[in-house]
């Protein structure tokens, strides 16, 4: 038996209702290290308008922020302060890792530089590209949206506490001893002394 | 091609005199001298004092390990300029395991502050004296000098040594 409507009344899921609004209305934080923060800058101004997709607030304060495009390549000096920026934005929230350094690596594949972000954090879109062009911004934060209005976000979970454990492991970390053969025989040198001193 | 040199005949005959133990060359318009390493820190204090290299422009590290024809593993260098005339000196003292460790000039000039905590940093050359011996660039947590060559470009895992996030529990 079909329930007739009043006028002006439109019916829909409460989830799709939430994903609608908040598609529509992102907060990126910008983590730009490299070039490609270049072309972000680029995208959120006149020229490109990223306001035209209802994300052109850019905040530099990860409270305030649902989305963190990570533009440039990240070195391991700099891996703890994006984890630690990633666990202090509010759920529900997002994150682009744009261009190839941020993503793979790019060409940096030394000792220093981490080989993709996603090894270390949730990821939802990657953007090839050095540095991409402002268009592949857009088309990735249309496709970001169009996951978020698939996928939806109001399970809940931001008012569950998941991270606290996550936030005490990236903020008091216990790293992994690495196995680092001695490479100073200065140093060496040193512990023989004192191994000769120890032994009279 | 010709180079305007950074240096006189004067000057270098000067040096020579005043320094029979360290080799003087030029190459390409720039006055260059080895100094032995038990007379670094007297030699560098009286280039500054008597010479006038008042400036200290750099100091840097090469790693000569499998350098063709190369006695010495280390060679460091120190680049000098004397504001008054305009003149240039190399000076660079060549070090070999396990006696990595050279007298700071912090005393002389302020700028080898920085300088030596990165060559420190890069290359393990102690530098006895320094009043804040710390990495510069690096982690402090960083075991290893990366830019000696027997170094692996892509480290030893140093990069990927952190905690992981997932989605479900961030």
């Amino acid at each position: 038996m079909a329930i007739e409507l009043p006028e002006n009344v439109v019916l829909s899921r409460l989830d799709a209702l939430a994903n609608w609004c908040r598609k529509n209305s992102l907060w990126p934080m910008p983590f730009a290290t490299a070039c490609c923060g270049i072309e972000l800058m680029a995208t959120a101004a006149s020229r490109y308008d990223l306001a035209r997709f209802g994300a052109e607030v850019f905040r530099f304060s990860p409270r305030q922020a649902d989305l963190m495009i990570v533009a440039g390549r990240v070195v391991m000096k700099m891996l703890p302060v994006l984890q630690r920026i990633w666990l202090q934005m509010p759920e529900p929230k997002w994150c682009i890792s744009m261009g190839a350094c941020a993503s793979t690596g790019g060409v940096f594949d030394t000792y220093a530089v981490v080989q993709g972000i996603d090894r270390f954090l949730p990821v939802d879109i990657y953007i090839p590209g050095c540095p991409p062009r402002p268009e592949q911004l857009i088309q990735a934060v249309l496709d970001l949206q169009e996951k978020i209005q698939a996928e939806g976000t109001l399970s809940g979970r931001e008012f569950q506490r998941p991270w606290e454990e996550a936030r005490r492991r990236v903020f008091q970390p216990q790293l992994v001893q690495l196995q680092v053969p001695p490479l100073e025989p200065s140093q060496g040198s040193e512990t023989a002394n004192s191994q000769e001193a120890q032994t009279p | 091609m010709s180079f305007r040199p950074t240096f006189t005949e004067q000057t270098q005959q000067q040096l020579q005199q005043a320094f029979p133990e360290c080799s003087l060359s030029t190459f390409r318009g720039d006055l260059r001298m080895v100094v032995p390493r038990e007379q670094m820190y007297e030699v560098l204090r009286r280039l500054k004092d008597q010479f006038g290299y008042d400036m200290l422009v750099d100091i840097t590290c090469v790693d000569y390990l499998y350098y063709r024809e190369a006695k010495d593993r280390f060679g460091l260098v120190y680049l000098l300029a004397n504001t008054q005339n305009n003149e240039r000196l190399t000076v660079r003292v060549y070090l070999n395991e396990p006696e990595l460790e050279v007298p700071s000039v912090y005393g002389l000039w302020k700028a080898a502050d920085w300088l030596e905590r990165e060559v420190w940093d890069m290359f393990g050359i102690r530098f006895r004296g320094h009043p804040d011996h710390r990495r510069i660039l690096l982690p402090e947590e960083f075991t290893a000098h990366p830019l000696r060559k027997d170094y692996p470009l892509q480290g030893r895992g140093e990069r990927h040594n952190f905690p992981v996030l997932r989605r479900p529990e961030s």
